[in-house]
């Protein structure tokens, strides 16, 4: 089944095209630019060429998958809405997966996964060779107490490196496409009813009136 | 082509609208609204109204699709409000809609709101005689707007220098003890005060003023001088006559709205005027226009109450439009502007 996959929980636009067979998933195209900003002009283009790459029509995908965060809020909704609307659009489901699990899931020994939350916080998550132990959370990265993990990973991580107390990886890393294909691929094969997707803000909105 | 079907589609603020129409006939004018939790902030959150526009987004196309009676491939263009409004809350809807447009085919239209709110007139009222003056009046914006063109020739003559009317209404109203958003308060109080009971400053009228700002609006004045009269009844012991307040707060904004209004119309020799807008709904405004408009021969032009306040109808209205002038659809990578130039009808690349 051709999987449209979009994640835009993290300061990359992604789109990519996900072939889930019986047994096997296959990246079919891919695009990926890190554009905090840019998350509404870059990724429908992206998609349009990710079908041209794979030389296939909006007709033939036959699901969507989407990175629900945490993730801050504007970028993440634009995802969000982004495959919503696809799916609807096509008459096919929607599945939503945790943006962190498509880094977290390729991890190996105790990693801590943290995404940039802006204002100096960072979405986290503790994995266990790849299995996610526990709810994602918001926090401060010095504040985040005892972790049990050796190592950290992620925007988040690369940024806050000096204040995380465990070494942390140099290079950003990302939610990644078929990682995130392979959360759902279970939905996707069964041909599971399609979600109501639901951002994990993790935060509440700031309640201070603005101008209308 | 016969009478274009086009879906249009609005989250400039805290309305998610979904209105589909074909041609100038109306078929469904879907909306959501996060008004009543903005309620208990006493003004729009953008963060509130962004996540009810994600939560909103796909039910209330459907929802229109459903009332319509068509499907999306049914439809010749999908339109979208690009800008001005709150960029977080304009993204939901763009992402949306170019979204729609991929998985469909149909093409896609970036809108501007303001000519939107002129266009929605054509629904009611049928084709808008060229050129016209539109006065778009909300919480949002003050305009006084010519309209050469509905397809793609439209400038700003005059705005407000700083509140909208219709953040003055949700002021005055808060400073009364009415409930947001102001604006049908202070009408409903209104209607049983006394217009004349104290004369509030009108904005930008003075000589001097008429020459620098001759089509500008400025309310956060109005504003203060009734917030101070409110203080010094209050110190003399004096208990406030809600409804005689409103009444003569009310009177100021209309009077000084359709007074430059008219006298743009005039001044371009335009024969045509056209209110819109959330305030465009307010009964006084309505009423004084419609005597101002014929003491001065002008043919004034306003459609019902709900299609004057924000809706996916008005976005839809333009779409058609633009579909039937032959205006080229947008691309794939416009971004939302949430200070969207007045002059920019829609984004489509050759115009
Ligand atoms: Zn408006």
């Amino acid at each position: 089944m051709l999987t449209l996959v979009v994640d835009t929980a993290t300061s990359a636009v992604q789109a990519a095209l996900v072939e889930i067979e019986d047994d096997e998933l296959f990246l079919s195209a891919f695009r990926r630019e890190i554009d905090s900003r840019g998350h509404v002009e870059r990724l429908t283009p992206f998609i349009e060429e990710c079908l041209a790459d794979a030389g296939r029509t909006s007709a033939d995908v036959g699901a969507v998958v989407a990175g629900v965060g945490p993730g801050p809020f504007t970028g993440l909704r634009v995802g969000m809405v982004t495959a919503a609307a696809f799916a609807d659009g096509r008459g096919i489901p929607v599945y939503g997966v945790c943006s962190l699990d498509g880094i977290g899931g390729n991890t190996r020994g105790r990693a801590l996964v943290a995404t940039d939350a802006r204002r100096k916080e960072i979405y986290w998550a503790v994995y266990e060779n790849g299995a996610r132990v526990g709810e994602p959370q918001v926090g401060k990265p010095a504040e985040l107490g005892e972790l049990d993990a050796d190592y950290a990973i992620g925007e988040g991580a690369s940024k806050y490196a000096d204040e995380l107390r465990i070494p942390a990886e140099a290079v950003a890393a990302y939610p990644d496409p078929v990682k995130l294909a392979e959360l759902a691929a279970g939905r996707v094969r069964s041909g599971a009813p399609t979600e109501k997707l639901t951002p994990l803000y993790l935060r509440r909105p700031d309640a201070q009136a603005a101008k209308p | 082509m016969s009478e274009p079907l086009v879906m249009g589609i609005e989250t400039s603020c805290d309305e998610t609208g979904v209105g589909i129409v074909r041609g100038t006939e109306l078929l469904a004018d879907a909306i959501a609204s996060s008004v009543e939790e903005q309620a208990r902030f006493g003004g729009v959150v953008p963060e509130v109204a962004s996540r009810a526009h994600l939560e909103a987004m796909v039910p209330t196309v459907q929802r229109a699709l459903d009332d319509a009676g068509v499907t999306l491939e049914d439809l010749d263009g999908i339109a979208v409000t690009a800008g001005p409004g709150l960029a977080g809350a304009l993204m939901v809807g763009v992402g949306a809609a170019k979204s729609y447009s991929l998985a469909t085919g149909v093409p896609l239209y970036g809108v501007n709101h303001l000519s939107a709110h002129i266009a929605v007139d054509t629904l009611e009222n049928g084709p808008i005689p060229e050129p016209a003056i539109g006065l778009l009046v909300s919480g949002g914006h003050s305009t006084i707007m010519m309209v050469e063109d509905l397809a793609g020739k439209v400038h700003q003559l005059g705005a407000s220098i700083d509140d909208a009317a219709g953040e003055a209404f949700d002021k005055v109203a808060r400073l009364l003890g009415l409930p947001f958003p102001g604006g049908p308060y202070i009408d409903k109080a209104a209607e049983e005060g006394d217009r004349g009971y104290v004369e509030f400053p009108r904005g930008l009228s003075a000589a001097k003023d008429m020459e620098r700002h001759r089509y500008d609006f400025s309310f956060s004045g109005l504003k203060t001088a009734v917030a101070r009269w409110i203080e010094m009844e209050k110190r003399a012991g004096k208990s406030i006559p809600v409804n005689h307040v409103a009444a003569a707060f009310q009177e100021a904004v209309c009077d000084v709205l359709t007074r430059k209004a008219i006298l743009a119309a005039k001044e371009h020799g335009v024969e045509t005027l056209l209110l819109g807008g959330g305030v465009a709904a307010n009964s006084r405004l309505r009423a004084m226009a419609t005597e101002r408009a014929e003491d001065a021969g002008l043919t004034l032009r306003f459609p019902r109450p709900k299609l004057c306040t924000d809706n996916g109808a008005m976005v839809a209205a333009l779409g058609s439009h633009l579909v039937a002038a032959g205006v080229a659809p947008s691309e794939m990578h416009f971004p939302a502007n949430s200070s969207m130039d007045v002059t920019i009808v829609s984004l489509a690349d050759a115009l």
